[in-house]
């Protein structure tokens, strides 16, 4: 290596060492194509997500014989724009992606540090009866746990965030919980206790940004998992509802036409699986490049 | 090791506890009158309501609701379904063996592909194979199964004809009475020809399907653990000695290299178990996980909650079955 990474500012140094890995380049650029294309859905979609063409039902895509530029990927059952709809689930799957990510780590990092923080016999109540909860939550199989959540709650977008984030939180509330007690054992908190650090602020701005980059590499990948399991919900008509693009909806309503228009469940697969594929690639990127420790030989 | 063995189970109590708490927390919270929701009555007169409401133990504290269903879970009853009055039991011991035969299948088909995969990717480090091999193994994990599903009955079954589209074996053809609720051994058992062969051939496609993610991740986790081992000294020794390559990979390190990889295997169990939801609604497989699922649509709530109820409990129990084996593998794990 020419330069040592020393020399570099830590952003460059962590570029750097990013782009070593080249699939997650290649995830990253995707990550970014489909972030733009779900912020500028209404500038990019040919048409609007529910707007019906009565006369184009199931109309077939460009590539097929009876295919016209018009619908570049065909229509659905509905004559709704095939293309257009994609555009727009890619919207709705990232946001339920994001929002249950940043709600898994705000509460986690809450949850993990409050493990913790406290002592005595009440700061031992705490940890237990937290980390106790998390292990149910592990221990009921992660798809079963939300269908029993949307179940009871009612299927829509917001109980499908809900599901799937108590599904996903207590890997981010074992994980802030044992790097911060590994982070305590260290000398330098000890260094900040001593020299009055109270104990919210050692917390938050002692130990906490020690434990980050783990909890970053969880955080993307925690992303599409949970981009994956909204859409499973949705294919099993648990997740959001009609008529909102979503991804695992479209594929199941899609389902009764496997036979004669194939490419309606094609399309809506191939965009959740490159979707989630490119997230996948770029936190394997980023573990590689934020914890040497954590690097995949 | 029995010491281990004790506190390990005996740490599964306040799991099962806190379980049995979000299943009884659970159907509360259902939008509506819970007679309604457990009876499935609408418009019901006053008295009949009074009376399912004390049948029921509604008009009980909250706390000895919950210990009664607490008492009632651990004799062994997990409610009655409204779609069929049939215990909840009942109809999952009937339907789990179609779900366990699928899960076994797909499990030994992830490790009997998995494990020769990632050793072999292991062995050529860095080489197209290896490359190849871990892009497929992204995409692997990656794979929405409910889409791969309907991409195999796409293509191989409807589009090929190579195997069927749905079901555990032809109805038309075959007919006997279930013995062990497993229809590979069920159909070898009735002694009809072809029976076997037919249960067989309808189970390699949704095993396949089901077994992808799994797949996956055995590849993987076996390739890096076999990276790790392959540094060691005694593989340099065992090198040194002149061994041929496949004994140094295939015996000395493979074995060590395999530790962590059970560990694996045996946390996929929770996720073939929600696998195997999507999987048996795709193939029509009449197991646990579709049940669920139309109990569901069914508003079946008492149905639902003791599914969820035994599902979990299988989980659990596996995983402590998993520990325990791995701690008479690994003895550092017993006394850690």
């Amino acid at each position: 290596m020419a330069d040592s990474p020393q020399d570099l500012h830590p952003l460059r140094a962590f570029w750097a060492s990013f782009c070593e890995n080249r699939g997650a380049v290649i995830g990253f650029a995707f990550v970014l194509a489909i972030v733009l294309m779900a912020l500028g859905a209404e500038l990019i979609a040919p048409h609007g997500p529910n707007e019906q063409f009565r006369e184009a039902v199931r109309a077939a895509p460009a590539w097929a014989d009876n295919g016209s530029v018009r619908f570049l990927l065909g229509t659905d059952s509905l004559g709704r724009d095939l293309l257009t709809r994609l555009i727009y689930g890619a919207r709705v799957s990232l946001f339920i992606g994001v929002a249950v990510m940043g709600v898994s780590f705000i509460l986690g990092v809450a949850l993990g540090l409050a493990c913790v923080s406290f002592k005595g016999a009440l700061g031992q109540a705490i940890d237990v009866a937290i980390t106790r909860l998390m292990d149910l939550v592990m221990a009921v199989p992660g798809l079963v746990l939300a269908i029993l959540v949307v179940a009871v709650l009612g299927p829509s977008l917001t109980n499908t965030i809900v599901a799937v984030t108590i599904v996903n939180l207590p890997r981010y509330v074992r994980l802030v919980r044992a790097s911060a007690l590994s982070e305590l054992g260290k000398d330098y908190v000890t260094g900040a206790r001593v020299a009055g650090v109270g104990p919210a602020r050692l917390m938050l701005f002692t130990v906490l940004p020690n434990c980050l980059s783990p909890l970053i590499v969880q955080a993307a990948l925690g992303v599409s998992d949970a981009i994956l399991e909204a859409a499973a919900l949705g294919f099993l008509g648990l997740g959001a509802q009609p008529p909102t693009a979503e991804w695992g909806t479209m594929l199941a309503d899609a389902r009764e036409f496997i036979r004669s228009d194939p490419w309606l469940v094609t399309l809506p697969g191939v965009a959740i699986l490159v979707t989630v594929v490119s997230i996948n690639l770029m936190g394997d990127g980023l573990r590689d490049a934020l914890d040497p420790k954590m690097r995949r030989s | 090791m029995f010491r281990f063995l004790l506190r390990r189970v005996a740490l599964t109590v306040p799991t099962f506890i806190a379980l049995m708490f979000v299943t009884f927390v659970a159907i509360r919270l259902v939008p509506g009158d819970p007679v309604e929701v457990r009876v499935g009555e609408r418009g019901i007169s006053a008295e009949r309501l009074a009376h399912f409401r004390h049948e029921l133990g509604l008009d009980q504290s909250i706390p000895k609701q919950f210990l009664d269903y607490a008492t009632q879970l651990l004799h062994g009853d997990f409610g009655t379904s409204l779609a069929t009055n049939q215990k909840v039991l009942t109809e999952f011991l009937a339907l789990f063996p179609a779900t366990l035969e699928l899960a076994f299948a797909a499990m030994l088909f992830a490790v009997l592909l998995g494990i020769p995969a990632g050793t072999a990717a292991a062995a050529r480090r860095g080489s197209l194979f290896d490359q190849t091999l871990m892009g497929l193994s992204v995409t692997g994990y990656s794979m929405p199964i409910f889409w791969w599903g309907l991409l195999a009955i796409m293509l191989v079954a409807e589009r090929w004809g190579l195997t069927p589209v749905s079901g555990r074996i032809d109805l038309i053809k075959f007919y006997f009475e279930p013995v062990t609720g497993f229809m590979v051994i069920d159909a070898w058992l009735s002694g009809q020809a072809g029976a076997v062969k037919d249960a067989l051939h309808h189970l390699v496609l949704p095993a396949v399907v089901l077994g992808t993610v799994p797949l996956a991740v055995i590849a993987r986790m076996t390739r890096s653990s076999m990276l790790e081992v392959l540094s060691e000294d005694y593989v340099r020794t065992a090198r040194a000695k002149g061994l041929p390559a496949w004994r140094v990979v295939g015996l000395h390190a493979l074995r060590n290299a395999l530790i962590p990889v059970v560990t694996v295997i045996g946390l996929q169990v929770g996720a073939l178990m929600a696998g195997a939801v999507l999987t048996e609604t795709i193939f029509s497989w009449p197991g646990v996980g579709k049940w669920l699922i139309e109990s569901i649509g069914r508003r079946d709530y008492p149905a639902l909650q003791g599914g969820v109820m035994l599902i979990s409990s299988v989980v659990i129990l596996v995983n402590v079955l998993v520990d325990v084996t791995y701690g008479a593998i690994n003895p550092r794990i017993r006394h850690g």
